[in-house]
């Protein structure tokens, strides 16, 4: 050893390069795997052609995907949010009803306008949260119940429509390629809206709050901003997933996005974002959310009874998280 | 040596008030129950021409909160850990169904079958959450996911299905008149967890692994242990509350549970409970769950549609959660 | 200081929290080219005042001016744009990001950075995840963000407390480098010799005022402790350190008198730790001097059973010891009190949960609690570590000084035959270091085996018997604890031979 200490270069290394890189994307890469995985399986079982098959299972996938991905923009943040379903639900039925007799041009711009809406109710959603300092479990869980009474005043039985070429965004395919716009979809939303923001201030401003509250707070980040600012993005992803059951489904129907809650939560913590904040990215959510909807098609195909497929979604579920958890073992301070 | 920070008088005595409201904010709740009786009653008289508050309507509503009130109470000892169990509602349903498929059987068969399920479904919710280390929100989905699945396929299978005699008494008399019989069983058990948490080892346990985990094993504490047996008996309250519903309604249906679910978070929250664990009382879920049962009363009476009391209970449980927040001065 | 206008004049600043008073109103005066020490007891205004200066809360009342102009910070960047660099004891780091990320989110320029750790001597790679990164590291990276501001006033809130002896020394470097621009420090700590070898002045703050603004070296230590505890205070604690110097040759004999060893390490790997042995003795305190790193955290650890050995053998009383979770330890009465009091209390019970605590560790114990036993304990316990009881219905109400005491008072409760002390007496004032001192030594003395590990080196004559220094993961030198002075043991913690003379 040098016989004084403090004059040499002191020199410090963590983890290496390959070993961070794995703990960062490691999850993302393995979920995606899984995914095309499942899918020679997924082929053999079935007796439809490629096309039609990829096309129906992205149109099922597609609602899950947005939601998906507007919790996971919360749960980075350090938050979470159960009214996300019950806002689709609002998003739905309010598209349908005013949608039945719009030229589809209209009908575009009426979207955009309902977006906006989303994102402001989400916004208003965040604001509540920072205002009062409810834990937003509570706060999301209460407007929960007030957007499910709204989508119920709206419209109290399904109903309502949306033009065809509207219908078509999610059913149809991309010209001659055939591409489900399903797919599209969701990727367009990811590179417009995510991508932008992610490796800029803005996005790691999120994922520094999810992280640690505190060191973002002493870094000089505006922490309340931040988390409403959450809210406002996710929003987006909301009315978009609402809007994606509108034109899937082709009709409003206020109790459409209650499952979506609970299963939102599923494909973020599938894909690979901890539910304690700071970490993960959206694209493992969205193969996530193919994986749950391809297993739950896998199921069905296999002629198992509807309702064994719960039960095995849920085990899945289960299984995949203790492995992820033994897999990643994360101290956090 | 370090001095207590300075008051100033008038300023001491509001410290004080406040003091005293943070250690015990039961006492603003049963202020909040009260309120709603009297709100309810005046709309009754308004609309009925008949006051709410009689032996009738008292015993009405303990009878129809005691199911919400054994349900909240697992729920309160799992939130107390810092985590939530959102498979309440489905072993209660299940824990109902297997006590009317034994039932044919027996009495004791069907009630230790429902009770049995409930157990069942609380120890695996403890395993994955204590041993496996699995989020709360996740594990719980995932069972309660199970359980509907497996719920659904044997529901539609031909099962006779009875309700044993003594289940329904239980859910649906009432002694004198007025004292309903599930309302005895809720006290009592009541009484037993109040004391349970506040005078034995375990209750101290569970507030400790809620506080800090990392400081209860630093004392040695195998927090798996204490977390299995938090859950498991939260499938035991569940189940209890099942029974009483189906006692209630003599017939077990799929659906049977399900408001519950939300109603007993929302019941644990109102009651002060704090959501990240370390923190609360099982009387203050007594006062939610008769809060939200009045307030259920209340909607029904002001002939609210569907859609207003939703609206109405989410915005409650926000407003009164703020207030509890603002006068404890809590995060 | 005749003429020149201060770098930084905050007058009359006061805030209160409630019905709580934090701050009184306080008056500090920094010059240009001087280092400035800010000092008091734990609940004095210090942290308060710190954050007011630098944007972390509003003042309630009071002026700031910042080279003769008026001054609002309104956050931490925007302090350090005013002139204000602070350097807080959390790091101002996230996690879950890299290095570069957070000076990105921050608008620090990644070069500026860089240059400044490179003038202290210390490289760093900017794609390792803060997380990664020990704390020590972290602190030297926020303190070089600071540095990119070109601040007029650097103030450094508890920097040193848990920073290696090596990077100390660069931080007073960089202090003494600022005062040679002609700017200025503001140094918050608790380590009363590092104020008298580096301060100018010191301005003391007690009970939200300032008290006093003097020259550390003109009276020393004794005379700061007076101050910050005030004359009632300071002469019971002269009368009681008086008292301790006297006992310390006795305690010598004492320990050869009670042979019986209580815990015997044996060729342990673990961590850090390539190979330590030794005996832990009932009735004797063994000390543990080490640099940062240097594997004392891994041993507390693996003592208290919070992890594995990888290599050895532990006797607990004779028997063999392979805790493989704290239970196992605590059952053998080997108890740990950890370096970070967050980790060791329930900060929302009570002081009456929190020490009775571990009496419930076990299903057996789970059953109705007799509640006359467990008061008899806790209140004997209290007792004998002088807790402040006021506050007593949430821990996380105590002081920092109160609540350390929780953390020591519980496993008098519930008994133990080896007391592990990892830096106990980390950030608590001075008088309730004296207290922990001689709470320590008493305990020895009534045949209670203890092993301490302190960061000031200062603290290991007062209270220990012998000391062990580590270096390389194995023990380099023991020392009785008279002739513990810093110069030896920062001879041996280095790896050096001990010069005869100095022995």
């Amino acid at each position: 050893m040098t016989a004084a200490p403090t004059t040499a270069a002191l020199e410090f290394r963590g983890a290496t390069a390959w070993r961070r890189n794995l703990r960062l994307h490691g999850w993302t890469i393995a979920v995606w795997l899984v995914l095309l995985a499942m899918v020679p399986y997924w082929r053999s079982l079935s007796e439809q052609d490629f096309k039609f098959d990829v096309q129906a299972v992205a149109i099922d996938a597609l609602p899950l995907c947005f939601a998906a991905m507007a919790q996971a923009v919360i749960v980075i943040s350090g938050g979470i949010d159960l009214s996300i379903g019950s806002l689709m639900g609002v998003v739905n039925v309010l598209s349908a009803r005013e949608m039945v007799d719009m030229s589809f041009r209209h009908a575009l711009l009426f979207s955009l306008l309902v977006i906006v809406l989303t994102m402001l109710a989400s916004a208003f959603t965040g604001l509540i949260i920072v205002l009062t300092r409810i834990p937003d479990i509570v706060v999301t869980l209460g407007m929960l119940f007030v957007w499910q009474g709204v989508a119920l005043w709206i419209m109290e039985i399904p109903g309502g429509g949306v033009p065809i070429e509207y219908s078509d965004l999610a059913v149809g395919d991309l010209g001659t390629t055939g591409i489900p716009n399903a797919a599209v979809v969701v990727f367009a939303a990811l590179m417009i809206v995510w991508v932008p923001i992610r490796w800029l201030r803005p996005g790691l401003a999120l994922y520094a709050v999810g992280s640690n509250r505190n060191s973002a707070y002493l870094s000089g980040i505006g922490v309340a901003r931040t988390r409403v600012g959450a809210y406002l993005l996710a929003g987006v992803f909301t009315g978009l997933a609402g809007l994606a059951l509108s034109a899937s489904s082709g009709i409003g129907d206020p109790n459409s996005g209650t499952t979506y809650t609970l299963n939102s939560v599923a494909a973020v913590v599938l894909g690979g974002v901890s539910l304690l904040g700071g970490v993960g990215g959206l694209i493992g959510v969205i193969a996530a959310a193919y994986v749950l909807t391809l297993s739950k098609i896998i199921l069905l195909l296999r002629g198992t009874d509807p309702n064994y497929a719960n039960v095995y979604q849920g085990a899945l579920i289960i299984l995949v998280v203790v492995i992820g958890g033994l897999l990643t073992r994360k101290t956090r301070s | 040596m370090t001095v207590a920070p300075e008051t100033i008088g008038r300023e001491n005595r509001l410290r004080s008030a406040q003091r005293f409201l943070v250690d015990n904010p039961v006492v603003v709740l049963v202020g909040v129950l009260v309120l709603l009786f009297v709100l309810t009653d005046v709309v009754n008289r308004h609309d009925a021409g008949e006051p709410f508050i009689t032996w009738n309507q008292l015993s009405t509503t303990f009878l129809v909160a005691a199911p919400l009130g054994m349900i909240a109470a697992g729920q309160t000892l799992v939130m107390l850990t810092g985590g939530v169990d959102l498979s309440v509602a489905l072993t209660a349903t299940a824990a109902a169904f297997a006590t009317s498929w034994q039932g044919n059987n027996g009495t004791v068969e069907g009630i230790l079958a429902g009770l049995g399920v409930g157990l069942g479904i609380g120890l695996a919710n403890g395993i994955g959450v204590g041993i496996f280390r699995v989020n709360p929100l996740i594990m719980t989905l995932g069972t309660s996911s199970v359980t509907f699945g497996l719920l659904s396929i044997y529901a539609g299978k031909s099962f006779e299905k009875v309700v044993p005699s003594f289940v329904s008494k239980l859910g649906s008399d009432r002694f004198f008149d007025y004292l309903p019989a599930n309302l005895i069983l809720w006290t009592a058990l009541a009484a037993l967890l109040i004391l349970a948490l506040r005078y034995t080892g375990y209750g101290r346990m569970l507030y400790a692994v809620g506080d800090n985990e990392v400081a209860a094993r630093l004392v040695g504490v195998r927090v798996w242990q204490v977390l299995v047996f938090a859950y498991a008996l939260c499938g035991l309250f569940s189940a209890i509350g099942g029974l009483l519903l189906v006692g209630f309604t003599n017939n077990p249906d799929l659906g049977l549970a399900s408001p519950y679910l939300l109603q007993s978070v929302a019941a644990v929250v109102i009651g002060g409970t704090s959501i990240f664990g370390g923190w609360g009382s099982y009387s203050g879920t007594i006062v939610g769950v008769l809060i939200l049962t009045v307030l259920g009363s209340l909607l029904t009476l002001l002939n609210a549609d569907e859609w207003q009391r939703q609206v109405i209970y989410g915005a409650i449980i926000i407003a009164l959660t703020a207030i509890y927040a603002r006068v404890s001065g809590s995060e | 200081m005749s003429g020149e206008a201060p770098l930084l004049d905050a007058r009359g600043v006061a805030k209160n929290y409630g019905p709580v008073l934090a701050l009184r109103s306080a008056d500090l005066s920094v010059t240009p080219g001087e280092i400035h020490a800010l000092l008091g007891a734990n609940g004095a205004g210090k942290s308060t005042l710190v954050k007011c200066l630098t944007g972390v809360v509003r003042p309630d009342q009071g002026t700031i001016a910042v080279g003769g102009r008026a001054a609002r910070p309104r956050s931490p960047m925007h302090a350090a744009k005013l002139g204000l660099a602070p350097v807080f004891q959390d790091p101002a780091l996230v996690p879950d990001l890299t290095v570069a990320q957070n000076f990105r989110l921050t608008g620090s320029s990644v070069g500026a950075v860089r240059s400044q750790l490179t003038a202290m001597d210390l490289s760093v790679s900017f794609r390792e995840l803060v997380g990664d990164l020990p704390l020590p590291i972290l602190r030297m990276l926020d303190l070089a963000r600071a540095l990119t501001h070109d601040p007029q006033l650097l103030i450094l809130d508890e920097i040193t407390a848990a920073l290696p002896s090596d990077l100390a020394e660069r931080v007073f470097a960089v202090m003494r480098k600022q005062r040679e621009q002609g700017r200025s420090v503001l140094f918050i700590t608790h380590r009363l010799a590092e104020v008298i070898a580096t301060c100018d002045r010191a301005t003391i703050l007690r009970d939200g005022r300032n008290v006093e603004t003097m020259v550390p070296q003109e009276g020393g230590e004794a005379r700061i402790v007076e101050i910050m505890l005030g004359p009632e205070a300071a002469r019971a604690e002269k009368v009681a350190s008086e008292l301790d110097e006297a006992e310390l040759p006795a305690t010598e004999e004492a320990a050869e008198a009670d042979a019986e060893p209580v815990l015997e390490v044996d060729d342990i790997r673990v961590g850090a730790v390539q190979g330590i042995s030794f005996t832990l003795r009932r009735g004797e305190v063994l000390g543990l001097a080490a640099l940062e790193g240097q594997g004392q955290d891994e041993l507390f650890e693996a003592l208290a059973g919070q992890r594995r050995l990888e290599g050895g053998e532990l006797r607990v009383e004779g028997k063999a010891f392979r805790p493989r979770h704290p239970y196992d330890a605590v059952r053998r009465n080997v108890v740990l009190v950890p370096p970070d009091r967050l980790l060791a209390l329930l900060p929302q019970r009570s002081v009456r949960e929190n020490v009775a605590a571990p009496l419930y560790n076990t299903p057996l114990r789970w059953g109705p609690i007799n509640m006359r036993d467990e008061g008899r304990r806790v209140r004997r316990a209290v007792e004998a570590l002088d807790i402040d009881m006021r506050a007593a219905k949430q821990v996380r109400r105590l002081s920092g000084g109160n609540q350390q005491k929780v953390t020591i008072a519980r496993w008098i409760a519930s008994g133990f035959a080896a007391l592990l002390c990892n830096d106990p007496t980390r950030g608590i004032d001075v008088g309730t270091k004296r207290q922990v001192y001689s709470l320590l030594r008493e305990l020895a003395e009534d045949g209670a085996a203890i092993l301490f590990f302190s960061s000031e080196l200062a603290e290991f004559p007062l209270v220990c018997d012998r000391v062990l220094t580590i270096y390389g993961g194995r023990v380099t030198a023991e020392l009785a604890g008279a002739a513990a002075d810093e110069a030896s043991l920062l001879q041996a913690m280095h790896g050096l031979q001990l010069d005869e003379a100095v022995a």
